[in-house]
């Protein structure tokens, strides 16, 4: 029987030839991603066990990114710990303010993630990194702890579920638009414990910062992780950003999968999830034109450069709408960099638009952009769950760059295809 | 709210430091609780512990917002040895393990849910917490009932009306675990025999 590359990485990597699903094996771990809300507790439990020493600093990443800058008191200690721990530790890969990012995002972008690795961190969205050829899932604090004294960590082995896409994404359609269209389908436990991964025609035409979008989205699923083969696309990103080898895998054509789909991406139109589940995800032309209070682009799922791109030609010469907040967010401090460079943060000031440092901030109702009582916002983040960026009354939207910078202009939800056609004609004229 | 009668639990715990933790000899025929029940599918960590109160990672504190998006009344009627009755895809969403300190912080001693969402149950087990999957819980329980669960023969009764459902009992490996204490107790156990 073949296996999948999901498989075959938890194999190589826990001195096997084979395992099935089902089966539970410790894998020794290449990366161990450390942020600042998940990782003070982990430091807390090593040094009540007297456990001083993590198993290697330099298979650590450490990024402060959820309450930075800093929020309030009690947040500014998480990330003293986690600054004091980094250099008690000495561990160089560390991102301070100033250079830092969403761990998630920052994590490929600096070239600390490659084909074939296994890596945790303490949150759910680190499946991301999977676009990447990468078994990489979330764990709560407990599970950091024991990996970053030990180095290694148990895992069920998942079943896999194929995702076939086919075809080329239409015009003002995005991959942000494919993954709340999968989970419209399959429900937000449709892959519960299983690992989600993708091929097809489609993934081809889609760049790396296409992808992550969709692996990001796995937990919202219920996936343990997604996963993408490396191909010359993701070896090319890779490349560029380090010299460090690697392996890649690639599924067997005997490999055994739960379930397969596929997903004609050329019939996708834009997405948007109604509240309060990602899997309300419905086409825009079947939902009603509901009025936003605040727009909000940027997280781990959608505040790449290319996201920023996206939203800054739709922005170009228009105005957010009275009553319409619009809130923009770099996932890393490098991206934001690239978007003064372009000149996108001129077109999201020049349109009315907040730019803010990267921050996970009110994608989680941290800051930076929380919800009332009773009020709107359209989000290019992952979960639109009650409460989750502000008052439990707030109701919040999920939908790709294009949809929100064109909602935020119009301040109703608007399909961006109005806004790039009259932009693509500016730019033939 | 029906008269409380909490089992000792002693036999089963020992104080680590300044938490309670439930660690347990032998796997317990008796446990006894209240329920507190929510039987919709999908409750999420944000539900269970809102993201604003993660600038802190103490239990005690952690509990005094635990469910506080979805029942304010929660920290108010909770008692210690409680139990909370789910549905489907219990602590769903965000890998917080502060979702599992908040409700053990409550006093919440087993949760009972048709099924998991695996970073929840993961959490559970390796915080030596009880996190049991039983599809017939929610069916045969209302906020409030007494309950006795039998993690040996895997039986959960509802000693206020008497009925019954039955649950595959916990793994070998999640076993192991929550017999350990958790993961760290665990590690800590195995490094010590290598
Ligand atoms: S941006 Fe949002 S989803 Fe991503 S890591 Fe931060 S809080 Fe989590």
């Amino acid at each position: 029987m073949g296996m999948t590359i999901t498989e075959k990485i938890l194999a190589a990597h826990s001195g096997r030839d084979t395992v099935v699903p089902g089966e539970i094996v410790n894998a020794k771990l290449d990366l161990i991603v450390c942020h600042d809300v998940t990782t003070p507790p982990a430091v807390s439990m090593l040094k009540k066990l007297g456990i001083n020493k993590v198993f290697d600093p330099s298979k650590i990443l450490v990024t402060p990114d959820h309450f930075v800058p800093n929020k309030d008191i009690k947040s500014a200690e998480l990330s003293k710990q986690l600054r004091e721990w980094r250099i008690e530790q000495k561990i160089e890969r560390y991102y301070e303010i100033g250079n830092h990012g969403i761990c998630h995002a920052i994590a490929p972008e600096q070239g600390h993630v490659l084909p074939g690795q296994t890596i945790v961190c303490g949150d759910s969205h680190t499946t991301t990194m999977g676009a990447l050829g990468t078994f990489a899932t979330g764990v709560g604090s407990t599970d950091l702890a024991a990996a970053l004294a030990t180095g290694e960590l148990w895992f069920k082995t998942p079943e896999s579920m194929l995702f076939e896409l086919n075809g080329d994404l239409p015009f003002g359609v995005y991959s942000k638009d494919i993954i709340l269209y999968i989970i419209s389908k399959i429900g937000v436990d449709g892959a519960r414990y299983k690992a989600m991964e993708y091929r097809g025609s489609g993934l081809k035409s889609l760049t790396m910062e296409a992808r992550f979008t969709i692996t990001n989205m796995a937990i919202e699923a219920g996936g343990k992780s997604g996963i993408m083969p490396a191909d010359s696309i993701a070896e090319d990103y890779v490349k560029a950003r380090t010299k460090e080898p690697y392996t890649i895998y690639g599924s067997d054509e005997d490999a055994n999968y739960s379930d397969r789909h596929t997903i004609n991406i050329d019939q996708l139109e834009p997405m948007v999830a109604l509240p309060s589940l990602p899997s309300n995800g419905r086409f825009i032309g079947e939902i009603e034109r509901t009025k936003m209070d605040q727009v909000y682009i940027g997280s781990c799922t959608n505040g790449r450069i290319e996201d920023l791109r996206i939203a800054a030609q739709i922005f170009k010469g228009h105005k957010v709408a009275d009553g319409t907040r619009a809130i923009v967010v770099p996932a890393t401090t490098e991206v934001w960099k690239m978007a003064m460079r372009e000149g996108l943060l001129e077109i999201f000031a020049d349109a009315g638009c907040v730019v803010s440092t990267a921050t996970c901030g009110a994608c989680l109702g941290g800051f930076m952009g929380v919800l009332g009582a009773e009020e709107t916002c359209l989000s290019t983040t992952n979960r639109n769950f009650v409460g989750r960026m502000g008052s439990p009354k707030s109701k919040v939207y999920l939908a790709s760059p294009a949809t929100a910078a064109a909602t935020a202009i119009t301040g109703t939800i608007t399909d961006p295809r109005e806004f790039l056609k009259a932009s693509a004609q500016a730019a033939a004229a | 709210m029906a008269s409380r009668k909490h089992e000792a639990y002693s036999k089963h715990s020992i104080e680590t430091s300044n938490k309670t933790r439930f660690v347990m000899a032998e796997l317990p025929t008796n446990l006894k609780g209240f329920a507190h029940v929510y039987e919709r599918a999908h409750i999420n960590t944000d539900e269970i512990i809102p993201a604003r109160y993660l600038n802190v990672h103490e239990e005690a504190e952690l509990a005094k917002y635990a469910m506080e998006d979805i029942d304010p009344e929660f920290v108010k009627r909770v008692r210690p040895g409680d139990f909370v009755i789910a549905g489907e895809n219990f602590g769903c969403g965000s890998s917080r393990e502060h979702a599992i300190w908040a409700l053990r912080g409550a006093g919440i001693k087993v949760v009972i849910a048709a099924n998991y969402s695996r970073i929840f149950f993961r959490n559970a087990i390796n915080n030596g917490f009880l996190a049991i999957e039983c599809a017939g819980a929610v069916g045969i329980v209302k906020g409030g009932d007494e309950l006795e669960l039998d993690l040996l023969a895997g039986k959960l009764r509802n000693l206020s009306n008497g009925q019954e459902a039955t649950f595959v009992p916990i793994s070998d490996f999640a076993r192991e675990l929550i017999e350990d204490g958790g993961l760290l107790p665990h590690i800590q156990k195995k490094a010590a025999k290598a």
